[in-house]
C-alpha cells in the first residue's frame, strides 16, 4: 500500500500526505472499508462513534484539510476542491468497495465525491447533510449559524445543548485552536453559497449506489423536510430518523448512529 | 501638519431606539427619510465651511447602520468635489475588498480625482467586521480580494496606452482602459487603516499613509512597525506626513463648554460598538490564533492613556478619553498643547483625522467647534515642527 503514514499508538491521530498536503487521520478496527467524514465542528478522536464504527469496520476518518491540525493545499477554496482531494486519497490508499459516512459538511463532500464517480465505493450515508438548495431565492433552508451567538447556536445544533458545551479557558491549546480552524475553515468552505453547491441538485442523479440518510430529529439548522427533499434527488435512497439527536447524531446517539450505518452497509 | 476633518454622518435621532444593535439588523424603519435629508444637507453645510475654514475634508462608509448614514461614499465624494473649492478629499476609507467590481471603484475614483482638479486621497481599507453581513464577501478570504482589488486598482489608474487583460484568483477583465484618466500621477496618493503591527509593516514597505483610531497612547508601537517596514524597504525613516491619526476634537473659548462638546461628540464612541455580538467577529476576519486566544479570554487591550492604563473607549468618562488621546478638548491653547504631546509620543504624525462633529452636537456647536479651530489651533499645528523621522527611527532600533 503506498501510503506516507506515520504509525502512531494508543489511538491518537496518524499523518498522511496526499497531494502534498498533510492531514490527519485516525485509522481504527478492520474488516469493511469506511470512510468517515467528519462535520463542521471537527473530529475528535475520543469520539464514541468512530469506535463503535470501528467494532464491525476499517475506519479511515480524516481530519479534513484546513480543519485541525491539516495542512490547507494550496488555492483550496471549495467543497468541490475537497471532493477531488479525497479521490486522491482513496487512490493512494488504494481503498475499493468503500462505504463513506459523512455528516452535515462531510455528507456535502459526500456527495461532492459520489457524483463524479462511485468506482470505489460501496454505499454512501449521508447524515443531516448539507450541500443543496431546495427552496425559493428568498426561503432560508439552511439557518445562518455565524448570525446566531454561541448558546443559540447549541441550541439550534443539539438536542441537549450541553454535549456541545466547551470551557475553552480549561481546555489545551490544541483543542482550543482547532475549534478556531474549525470556523474558519467552515467559512472558507460554506460562506457563499451558503453551505451549498448551487450545481449539485442537477448532478444528484449519476449516484447510483444505495444511500442512507440519517436525520438527528431534533436539529434546527436543518428542517426534517430539506432532508426528505434532498434524499428524494438520490435515486433510492432511504431516509431515516434517529431520534433524542440534533444536528450531529453521531456525537449525541453514537451507538444507534453506529448501528443504523453498520446495518445499512452490512445488507447492501 | 494637516487635518482633515471627519464626521460619520450619524443618524443620531435613532440612536435610543435600539434594542441591542445599531448596526446590520437595526430596521430601517427607524429611519425617516425627510429627516435623513436634512441631516445630509446639514452635514455637506459643514463640509463646505470645513473648506472655506482651510481644513482638509474625510469621509467613510458604513452599512447597515444608524452610526453612518454614508453607505456609498462615492455620492458624498461626488458632491464635494463639486462644492468644494480647495480641500483635499481623502476617503478612508474605500473598502475594496468587499467590492464586487474593482474597475468600477477605478472609474469611480478616477472621475472623483478628476472633477476635484486633483484633490483625492485614496484610502483602501479592509473594513471592520460588521461591513462583512452586509457585502456577503467571504470574511476568509478578504485581504487576499483586498491586495488584489488594489493591485488591479492601482494598474487600471497608470495605465494609459490602451486595454489590458487581468485574470487573477478573484477578478477577471479582458479589456480594461479606464475614462477619464486620473489627474494627479500617477495615481492619487494611497492610504490605508490598520491596528495591527504586521500591516503596520506591510504598509510601510508600500510607503503608503498609515491611520490608526482610538489607539491613543499605544499608537507608537504601531507607528514603529511601520517605520521598520518602511526603512527596510525605502533606506530612510519616514516623515511625519506618512501618519496618521483620528481624534475626536471638542475645542471652545472656556473648559466647560468644551467638555460639553466632547461628551456630545463621544456620542459616537458610546454608540459605535452597539452591534449584536454574532457580527462583531466573523470566522476569518481574524487569524485562528487571535480567535483562540480571544476564546480563552484573552483579548488584547487597545486604548491606553499616556501612563499606561487601560480604558474602554465606550465608557470611559470625558478625562479618561483626554488623558488616553482618544479625544482632544479644551481651550485652544489646552487642544494645541495635548495634540503636540500626543505628536511627541507617536514620533510624529502629520495628518490630524479630526472628528470636529459626531454624536448629537448641533449644527451650530459643529460651526462654533470647527471655526474656533481653525482659527485658533490650526495654524500654531501647521508652523509646528514634527519631531526629527531619523531620531524616531532610532528610538525603534534602541
Amino acid at each position: 500500500m503506498s501510503r506516507a503514514a506515520e504509525s502512531v499508538p494508543s489511538g491518537k491521530p496518524s499523518g498522511l500526505t496526499v497531494a502534498g498536503a498533510r492531514i490527519d487521520l485516525i485509522e481504527r478496527g478492520e474488516g469493511k472499508p469506511l470512510l468517515f467524514l467528519h462535520p463542521e465542528n471537527g473530529i475528535d478522536p475520543s469520539l464514541p462513534a468512530i469506535d463503535e464504527l470501528a467494532r464491525r469496520a476499517h475506519v479511515v476518518a480524516p481530519t479534513h484539510p484546513g480543519f485541525g491540525r491539516s495542512d490547507l493545499p494550496k488555492g483550496m477554496r471549495t467543497i468541490d476542491d475537497m471532493s477531488y482531494f479525497y479521490l486522491d486519497l482513496l487512490d493512494q490508499l488504494a481503498l475499493r468497495d468503500v462505504a463513506v459516512v459523512g455528516v452535515s459538511l462531510g455528507a456535502w463532500i459526500a456527495a461532492e465525491i459520489a457524483v463524479k464517480t462511485t468506482a470505489q465505493l460501496s454505499q454512501l450515508v449521508m447524515a443531516n447533510a448539507v450541500g443543496v438548495k431546495v427552496s425559493d431565492r428568498e426561503t432560508r433552508d439552511i439557518a445562518d449559524i455565524f448570525a446566531v451567538t454561541e448558546p443559540d447556536y447549541l441550541e439550534m445544533v443539539y438536542c441537549d445543548p450541553a454535549i456541545g458545551r466547551r470551557d475553552y479557558k480549561t481546555l489545551p491549546d490544541a483543542v482550543v485552536l482547532a475549534a478556531a480552524r474549525a470556523r474558519e475553515a467552515t467559512a472558507r468552505f460554506a460562506w457563499s453559497p451558503y453551505f451549498h453547491n448551487p450545481a449539485l441538485n442537477r448532478r444528484l442523479h449519476r449516484i447510483r449506489i444505495p444511500t442512507l440518510f440519517l436525520w438527528g430529529a431534533h436539529d434546527r439548522m436543518l428542517s426534517e423536510a430539506y432532508g426528505r427533499a434532498y434524499c428524494a434527488m438520490i435515486p433510492g435512497a432511504r431516509f431515516e430518523l434517529i431520534e433524542r439527536a440534533g444536528h450531529f447524531p453521531h456525537e449525541e446517539q453514537p451507538k444507534i448512529f453506529a448501528e443504523k450505518v453498520m446495518n445499512f452497509v452490512a445488507c447492501k | 501638519m494637516r487635518v482633515y476633518q471627519f464626521s460619520e454622518q450619524p443618524y443620531y435621532p435613532a440612536w435610543n431606539e435600539h434594542s441591542g444593535s445599531l448596526r446590520v439588523i437595526f430596521p430601517n424603519r427607524k429611519c425617516d427619510p425627510r429627516v435623513a435629508a436634512d441631516l445630509f444637507h446639514r452635514y455637506y453645510d459643514e463640509y463646505q465651511l470645513t473648506d472655506e475654514l482651510g481644513l482638509d475634508i474625510m469621509l467613510n462608509e458604513h452599512h447597515q447602520t444608524a452610526t453612518c448614514m454614508s453607505s456609498a461614499v462615492v455620492v458624498g465624494l461626488a458632491i464635494l468635489a463639486r462644492a468644494t473649492q480647495r480641500a483635499r478629499l481623502l476617503v478612508l476609507g474605500y473598502p475594496i475588498g468587499h467590492r464586487p467590481d474593482p474597475l468600477r471603484v477605478a472609474e469611480e475614483l478616477s472621475t472623483i480625482d478628476v472633477i476635484s482638479r486633483g484633490r483625492l486621497d485614496m484610502g483602501f481599507i479592509k473594513g471592520i467586521p460588521y461591513e462583512i453581513a452586509a457585502s456577503n464577501q467571504n470574511p476568509v478570504h478578504l485581504m487576499e480580494r483586498f491586495w488584489e482589488a488594489h493591485d488591479f486598482i492601482l494598474k487600471a489608474m497608470t495605465t494609459h496606452d490602451g486595454t489590458f487583460n487581468w485574470e487573477g484568483d478573484y477578478f477577471h477583465y479582458r479589456q480594461v482602459n479606464v475614462w477619464p484618466r486620473v489627474w494627479q500621477e500617477p495615481h492619487p496618493p494611497v492610504w490605508s487603516t490598520t491596528g495591527s503591527t504586521t500591516q503596520a509593516r506591510v504598509l510601510g514597505e508600500r510607503g503608503y499613509v498609515m491611520a490608526t483610531l482610538g489607539t491613543g497612547f499605544g499608537t507608537r508601537r504601531i507607528y514603529d512597525a511601520y517605520r521598520n517596514g518602511y526603512v527596510a524597504k525605502h533606506g530612510k525613516a519616514p516623515g511625519a506626513d506618512r501618519f496618521a491619526y483620528l481624534g475626536l476634537v471638542a475645542v471652545a473659548k472656556n473648559r466647560e463648554e468644551a467638555r460639553k462638546r466632547g461628551e456630545l461628540i463621544a456620542g459616537y464612541l458610546r454608540t459605535s460598538p452597539i452591534v449584536y455580538p454574532p457580527f462583531r467577529n466573523p470566522p476569518g476576519y481574524l487569524p485562528p490564533e487571535d480567535n483562540a486566544r480571544m476564546m480563552r479570554g484573552e483579548s488584547p487591550p487597545r486604548t491606553y492613556t499616556k501612563g499606561g492604563r487601560v480604558i474602554s473607549m465606550q465608557t470611559a468618562p470625558i478625562d479618561d478619553l483626554i488623558d488616553a488621546g482618544v479625544l482632544f478638548c479644551g481651550t485652544p491653547d489646552e487642544v494645541y498643547d495635548q495634540l503636540v504631546a500626543f505628536c511627541e509620543h507617536c514620533g510624529g504624525m502629520g495628518n490630524l483625522l479630526m472628528m470636529g462633529h459626531g454624536g448629537f452636537l448641533s449644527h451650530q456647536q459643529t460651526v462654533d467647534n470647527l471655526s474656533l479651530f481653525a482659527r485658533e489651533v490650526f495654524p500654531r499645528l501647521k508652523a509646528y515642527k514634527q519631531p526629527d523621522p531619523e531620531a524616531a527611527l532610532a528610538t525603534v532600533a534602541a
